[in-house]
């Protein structure tokens, strides 16, 4: 009954287009009630059954006729309606409601307790005397060692050469084999601030560890997205020796905290505003984008940036504390997808 | 720091900075105390354990190395004691008979007239357990009884009233399948109530039953959980199994007569630094390096009850406090806007104390 019925509506809606089969004028001469005859002009409304939906027509064909005919319908309300409101809008003129925001996932991001308060005290002097605290007093100034995991290939290499010529005061060594855990107390020694590997897999970098010495927290990342300075376009020249600034944005929880002053002690406090030189590690949803600009300032509202340098994504995958022991260190954060990534709008940097 | 009424806190957690902190689970607040009024990291708290006369005192072992006295009566710190000897923070602290018993990490322990005053700085007994201790705990049904263990420094069990030797020491595993020495690394103490029995939680995720009264020294049972080192160790109440955590914020229930996982609890990110289960109810708080308490149900059903984020490096120890019983009165106290604990009310059907009403101040973190 359901396909007799569909059918002679699907007829009676689009007779005039439909390409007549033999059989369609036998059939509605032998059409049930409320069947139209094929040479009506008018489409009669289409007798379906009630809890009828598109779906269950077995013909491919006329189900995806059907779709279609329902997709150009839904479309045309949905403009309808679109210039309705822009009607109403312009009629009342200033009286118009502002118009609402739409959601994304960064302005739904749920409430989260670890946000700090600028007024904090407790964080506050938490921070003071925590293991950055030397650099952030003006005590000591970085001195970064750079390496990569064994054996790396031609992308890797060249990412940490570039890298070096982002990062003032730092030295690339190439890892011999070496344990970390052994080359560890070597830098120490010899008054190293910061140690950076590199991991690889596959010729492309994919993971970065690093490990604040002598005794501070080590944090590893996930890295993607890796592009060398000859992949990026429209970039400019390389960059000078001048000390860069840096910016740090969004890393609002203690954790962002934490891995924002991590990357701030990379490099030295006194930032050189002759070379107009900035890096920017930019936390949106759990990833820090990392990037290097040359700015110039054309008016006093309008810059002009131009990007330098590698670039590259970190997502991080725990925070360990003290330096790097994976086996038998405690961890102050650690990444567990399960448990963590069940919502789409929590993040905790 | 709240002047008085500090009593209606239910777990009391010592933090990296020095402060103390009372958490009320059930208004859900957390208040902080202070002994000087700004927080020192060489007050960072390494021990907790309740003082004489119940559950009146705190004693509270700091990074350098005294011990402060506070009093959750009336709220605030009231005197200190200097514990020289030996090198390292503490890594136990006990109390009995008027006396204070201190575990320092390089293995001294001493054994000191607890009168609150600086005046005495001679202990009364010193005994020397070997270096590299992680643990001491006492035995709270036979108080002169301590057990001590550490990083290749065996389980050792002492009696402070007896001789200068150990009442037990524990026999390291036989050598694995390549013949090669199990190494040592005891994390956690516990006495099992109701026999002589010990547990202990190792660095090398292993969680060892010894039993000092059979001939054998060395562990009765053997389970291993994870693959990180087990940093914190509680036993449930029923004791019959236990809750072990590890540097990975994976909290574990062991079943003791089978050596069995019975479930894990799972919510914490950091290192787990502290837990402690309540004497009867199966609550469970536990606290990390990632900086919040949690309040965990062990059983019916295994979940989250609570958690509070005083955004601090939490470390060691909570003392939980008895007078839970109260929560039926506050709960007929609290205005219906804050948020009920549904769960503990229907726990709660047997004890209706009738105490005093004590107008509290209300305590927030400074």
């Amino acid at each position: 009954m359901a396909k007799a019925g569909d059918k002679s509506g699907s007829r009676g809606k689009k007779s005039l287009k439909r390409k007549a089969t033999a059989e369609e004028p036998q059939e509605a001469a032998a059409a049930e009630d409320g069947a139209p005859e094929s040479g009506v002009q008018l489409p009669k409304a289409a007798a379906f059954p009630p809890g009828f939906s598109i779906s269950e027509i077995k013909n491919k064909q006329r189900r995806h006729l059907m779709f279609t005919r329902w997709k150009q319908q839904q479309r045309k309300e949905k403009l309808a309606i679109k210039k309705k409101l822009k009607k109403e809008r312009e009629a009342l003129g200033d009286k118009a409601p502002p118009k609402p925001i739409p959601k994304t996932i960064d302005n739904q991001r749920v409430y989260d307790e670890t946000v700090v308060d600028p007024n904090d005290e407790e964080v506050a002097y938490d921070e003071a005397t925590d293991e950055f605290a030397s650099y952030f007093n003006r005590q000591t100034s970085p001195k970064i060692l750079i390496t990569t995991s064994d054996r790396p290939h031609g992308r890797t290499v060249r990412l940490c050469e570039q890298l070096s010529t982002v990062i003032p005061n730092s030295h690339v060594y190439y890892r011999r084999g070496l344990a970390l855990k052994k080359i560890i107390p070597q830098c120490i020694s010899r008054d190293f601030t910061d140690l950076i590997v590199i991991n690889e897999d596959r010729k492309t970098p994919n993971g970065l560890i690093l490990s604040h010495l002598p005794n501070g927290p080590t944090a590893h990342f996930k890295m993607s997205s890796v592009r060398l300075r000859k992949e990026i376009k429209r970039r400019g020249k390389d960059p000078t020796e001048h000390i860069p600034e840096i910016i740090l944005n969004n890393f609002t929880t203690r954790l962002g905290h934490s891995v924002g002053r991590m990357f701030a002690s990379l490099f030295p406090h006194n930032p050189q505003f002759i070379g107009r030189q900035v890096a920017t590690f930019h936390n949106q949803r759990d990833y820090i984008f990392f990037r290097f600009h040359r700015y110039i300032f054309k008016s006093e509202k309008k810059v002009g940036i131009q990007e330098l340098g590698p670039r590259f994504t970190l997502k991080l995958r725990s925070l360990q504390k003290g330096t790097f022991d994976s086996k038998y260190g405690e961890y102050e954060w650690v990444h567990k997808p399960r448990e963590m990534d069940t919502s789409r709008r929590k993040f905790h940097l | 720091m709240a002047a008085a009424g500090a009593r209606w806190n239910h777990v009391w957690v010592g933090t990296e900075t020095g402060i103390l902190k009372g958490v009320n689970l059930q208004r859900k607040q957390a208040a902080n105390f202070t002994a000087a009024e700004q927080p020192r990291r060489e007050e960072a708290v390494s021990a907790l354990c309740w003082g004489a006369g119940g559950e009146t005192q705190i004693l509270v072992g700091c990074a350098d190395r005294t011990v402060r006295y506070f009093s959750t009566e009336e709220g605030r710190f009231q005197g200190q004691k200097h514990c020289p000897g030996g090198e390292g923070t503490f890594r136990g602290l006990a109390q009995v008979d008027g006396t204070l018993i201190t575990c320092v990490e390089s293995g001294i322990i001493h054994v000191w007239h607890n009168n609150d005053k600086e005046a005495s700085f001679d202990p009364l007994l010193e005994l020397s357990v070997g270096p590299g201790v992680c643990r001491m705990r006492q035995d709270p049904a036979h108080p002169h009884m301590v057990a001590t263990g550490g990083k290749e420094n065996a389980l050792k069990v002492w009696d402070l009233q007896g001789s200068e030797e150990p009442v037990f020491r524990a026999k390291n595993v036989r050598n694995d399948w390549l013949d090669l020495r199990v190494p040592i690394w005891d994390q956690d103490i516990q006495f099992l109530p109701g026999s002589q029995k010990l547990v202990t939680c190792t660095g090398y995720h292993q969680i060892r039953v010894y039993d000092p009264a059979s001939p054998q020294r060395r562990p009765v049972l053997e389970a291993t959980y994870g693959e990180y080192p087990l940093t914190a160790m509680t036993l449930t109440p029923g004791a019959n199994s236990v809750i072990v955590g590890n540097t990975h914020g994976q909290l574990a229930e062991i079943d003791l007569r089978q050596g069995r996982l019975l479930g894990c609890l799972k919510g914490l990110a950091g290192s787990v630094r502290g837990l402690q289960c309540h004497p009867s109810k199966p609550l469970l708080a536990s606290c990390g390096l990632d900086r919040v308490l949690r309040v965990h149900r062990i059983r019916n059903p295994r979940g989250l009850e609570h958690k509070d984020e005083p955004q601090e490096p939490q470390e060691a120890k909570k003392a939980l406090p008895e007078d839970t019983e109260t929560d039926e009165l506050w709960a007929s106290l609290e205005a219906a806007a804050k948020r009920k604990l549904p769960d503990l009310e229907p726990t709660q059907g047997a004890l209706q104390t009738r105490r005093r009403k004590k107008k509290r101040p209300g305590s927030t973190s400074p």
